[in-house]
């Protein structure tokens, strides 16, 4: 991922910075907000113009807009629209703005109405299907994860005051786990995507014992075969392989693949 | 008196999610005052159908990103219910501190940086990083301090790791628990400076008589596990709990709606402190009476205090759950999951007020249907009558445009609520 602009050199030092949210949970704008013991440090690098959650001023002038959240209803889309017009740098902030997160769930059923139904009733009530906001603009920074690592997040918006690139890992959350000398996921029955996800979360879940779902979507090296098959041979089933896949969006194309062959 | 005043608020700020306020007064009479709930929907509730449940836990979780231990603890007992699971004492403890932490870090989260400013006079906690450094520097110390001990047996702050059907992936570390057992006990002085800051606001004279729901307790202030209450006598079972929501949606709003005895009532930390002020302890109740709330309190505003004194509680039962923790060996930290058909419901207390869960599996432990309702939607139909209640009051005291517009404000975000969740 490159960045479009330059304008963030050293000669701005001061970028103002909105904060946007779509259909969401909200937690990744709040991981920001979470990082209490450099959160004031982090407040003094940027001007925060916009950022609803927290404050009530706003404004439509600013230099990067984090975007979080995917589109889900029509209002959105002109709203993302809006914001594409007004900042000179777009960052997805989040596996919801990456890849449509969690709420993309509820597009495998490829029957919006049922969905409807199942919650709403016969009350009438305005949805689509859940997209990445890449679908509808150009994003010029993707920020993974569900949550986001706060660390990261910092790391980036330095990165981008001094004019750096950004560059995510290319290799998978399994080295960075292996690098912990964890216990793997693996050897205690348990089904883990941290050998085809993209690192940069510094092995999070299988730190705690929880087997990587994926939420940071596929690594540029993902060999997703040679996953199916060591949870094969540790007769894993295949549907809680497919539950991780699925989860977050990242995994959509494998995960269409998947569901032809499995007859799922 | 002030004749007619038009107050229409997009999207209102220092609140998580989208919803609008629109007052239109004319010749001092109100025509309309409506609290809307705007948010987009996700679905939830479809989304789980045909997932087993291992899934509930992980995904419900996502309905919220304040609350999301909340989600998923109330999942997890919904599970649990649901398959005729009890949790290990070890267990239940060390959920019950994780959840009193996310009480602690989400309730100074809404006192200091999303109500305080009004209180202040300023349009957010970014003015007082200069004007009132102390005061920021506190609310961040308390903040960490919570999240931190939510890292530490939650695996992480937002969205957890450990927490699991059966219980634990990991257990917290023994000696980390010891350290924020003394962190603990250091905070208590912030706390109190915390309830003197409040001393100092002036909350508006506002009251609408309404009745409030929470879990009853039983010895204990009530977060997870107990009956079903309200101020107006009812109780019923947890396995009841459509009984005490009783859904219904409007023209307005994408959230539904609840009422039981009345038109509308309330659920969080008032709710909880109108219904279980007994169970307090001490301290919490001479906080409270510093900053004059007592039971059964009907002004809206004051849910703000009830809050801080809750910080009070969860902080000293926190102490007491690490005292007990270190003084028994770890027993094992999950048990064996035997899904079985059937029907769970799962209530737990979480920030902003009581939050049900209830799935229906087959036999092989997947998801047939799933309903989850919010503490927000079941406060919506309070604040929308509230809302009204308070234009007649801002009529009658002759406020401003602006004050009103501020005091409508103030009283949504009084109820600290999460309207993303509320649209699940
Ligand atoms: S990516 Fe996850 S944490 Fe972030 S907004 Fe979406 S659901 Fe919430
Ligand atoms: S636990 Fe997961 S991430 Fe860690 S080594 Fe094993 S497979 Fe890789
Ligand atoms: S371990 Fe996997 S699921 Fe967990 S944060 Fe990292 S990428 Fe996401």
């Amino acid at each position: 991922m490159t960045t479009k602009q330059t304008f963030l050199g050293v000669n701005v030092p001061k970028p103002r910075v909105a904060f946007f949210e779509l259909s969401s949970c909200e937690g990744c704008q709040l991981q920001i907000l979470n990082n209490e013991a450099t959160l004031l440090d982090f407040l003094s690098m940027v001007e925060i113009v916009t950022f609803r959650e927290g404050m009530t001023e706003k404004s439509d002038e600013y230099d990067v807009a984090f975007v979080e959240g995917c589109i889900t209803r029509k209002d959105e889309e002109q709203r993302l629209l809006t914001i594409r017009k007004n900042a000179g740098l777009v960052v997805a902030l989040g596996s919801c703005a990456c890849f449509g997160g969690v709420n993309q769930l509820k597009n495998r059923f490829n029957d919006l109405n049922w969905v409807k139904k199942e919650v709403y009733g016969d009350h009438p009530i305005d949805t689509q299907e859940a997209k990445p906001i890449s679908t509808l603009i150009d994003v010029d920074l993707e920020i993974y994860g569900c949550p986001i690592k706060k660390e990261e997040v910092e790391d980036i918006v330095v990165n981008l005051i001094l004019g750096k690139s950004i560059d995510h890992p290319k290799y998978p959350v399994c080295m960075e786990c292996k690098a912990k000398s964890n216990i793997c996921l693996f050897d205690l029955g348990e089904p883990c995507l941290g050998p085809i996800t993209r690192a940069g979360c510094d092995a999070w879940c299988p730190s705690s014992r929880l087997g990587c779902w994926g939420c940071r979507g596929p690594a540029p090296e993902a060999n997703i075969k040679q996953l199916l098959h060591i949870c094969n041979e540790r007769e894993i089933p295949m549907e809680r392989v497919m539950d991780r896949l699925e989860c977050f969006g990242g995994f959509s194309e494998s995960i269409e693949q998947l569901r032809r062959t499995e007859g799922r | 008196m002030k004749l007619s005043c038009d107050i229409d608020v997009k999207h209102l700020t220092r609140v998580e999610g989208h919803g609008n306020i629109k007052i239109t007064i004319k010749n001092g009479k109100v025509q309309e005052a409506r609290w809307e709930v705007v948010e987009t929907p996700r679905f939830f509730e479809a989304m789980l159908v045909g997932k087993n449940f291992e899934n509930a836990p992980y995904i419900c979780g996502r309905i919220c990103g304040i609350c999301s231990i909340g989600h998923t603890l109330a999942a997890i007992r919904t599970v649990e219910n649901g398959f005729g699971m009890k949790p290990s004492a070890q267990t239940a403890k060390l959920r019950l501190l994780l959840k009193h932490m996310e009480t602690l870090q989400s309730h100074i989260l809404h006192v200091y940086f999303l109500a305080a400013p009004d209180f202040l006079g300023v349009g957010s906690v970014l003015p007082l990083v200069k004007s009132h450094p102390d005061v920021v520097q506190r609310a961040l110390r308390l903040k960490l301090l919570a999240n931190d001990i939510c890292d530490e047996v939650g695996g992480r702050r937002m969205h957890p790791t450990r927490t699991v059907v059966g219980g634990f992936t990991m257990l917290p570390d023994k000696y980390a628990l010891g350290q924020f057992k003394s962190r603990l006990k250091n905070c208590l002085g912030d706390l109190v400076a915390s309830a003197e800051l409040f001393k100092t606001f002036v909350f508006p004279e506002f009251e609408r008589e309404t009745e409030f729901v929470a879990l009853k307790g039983e010895g204990d202030y009530p977060f997870i596990d107990g009956d079903l209450i309200s101020t107006d006598g009812i109780c019923k079972a947890e396995y009841d709990y459509l009984t005490m929501t009783n859904e219904y949606m409007d023209e307005y709003s994408t959230s539904k709606l609840s009422k039981l005895s009345r038109k509308s009532f309330a659920v969080g930390a008032l709710a909880r402190f109108n219904n279980n002020y007994d169970f307090l302890e001490q301290t919490a109740k001479d906080i409270a009476e510093m900053l004059d709330l007592r039971p059964v309190n009907h002004n809206p505003f004051m849910n703000n205090v009830a809050q801080v004194v809750e910080c009070v509680h969860v902080v000293l039962d926190s102490i007491r759950l690490i005292d007990e923790l270190l003084g028994t060996e770890y027993g094992p930290e999950r048990q064996e999951v035997t899904p079985k058909a059937g029907l769970g419901v799962g209530a737990v207390e979480v920030p902003r007020g009581i939050l049900y869960h209830c799935l229906e599996f087959d036999a092989e432990g997947r998801i047939k249907r799933a309903d989850c309702v919010i503490p927000t939607s079941q406060n919506h139909a309070n604040i929308f009558h509230d809302i009204e209640d308070l234009a007649r009051f801002c009529v009658e005291q002759g406020k401003t445009d602006k004050e009103t517009e501020l005091l409508a404000e103030m009283l949504v975000r009084a109820y600290d609520p999460c309207i993303s969740c509320s649209v699940h």
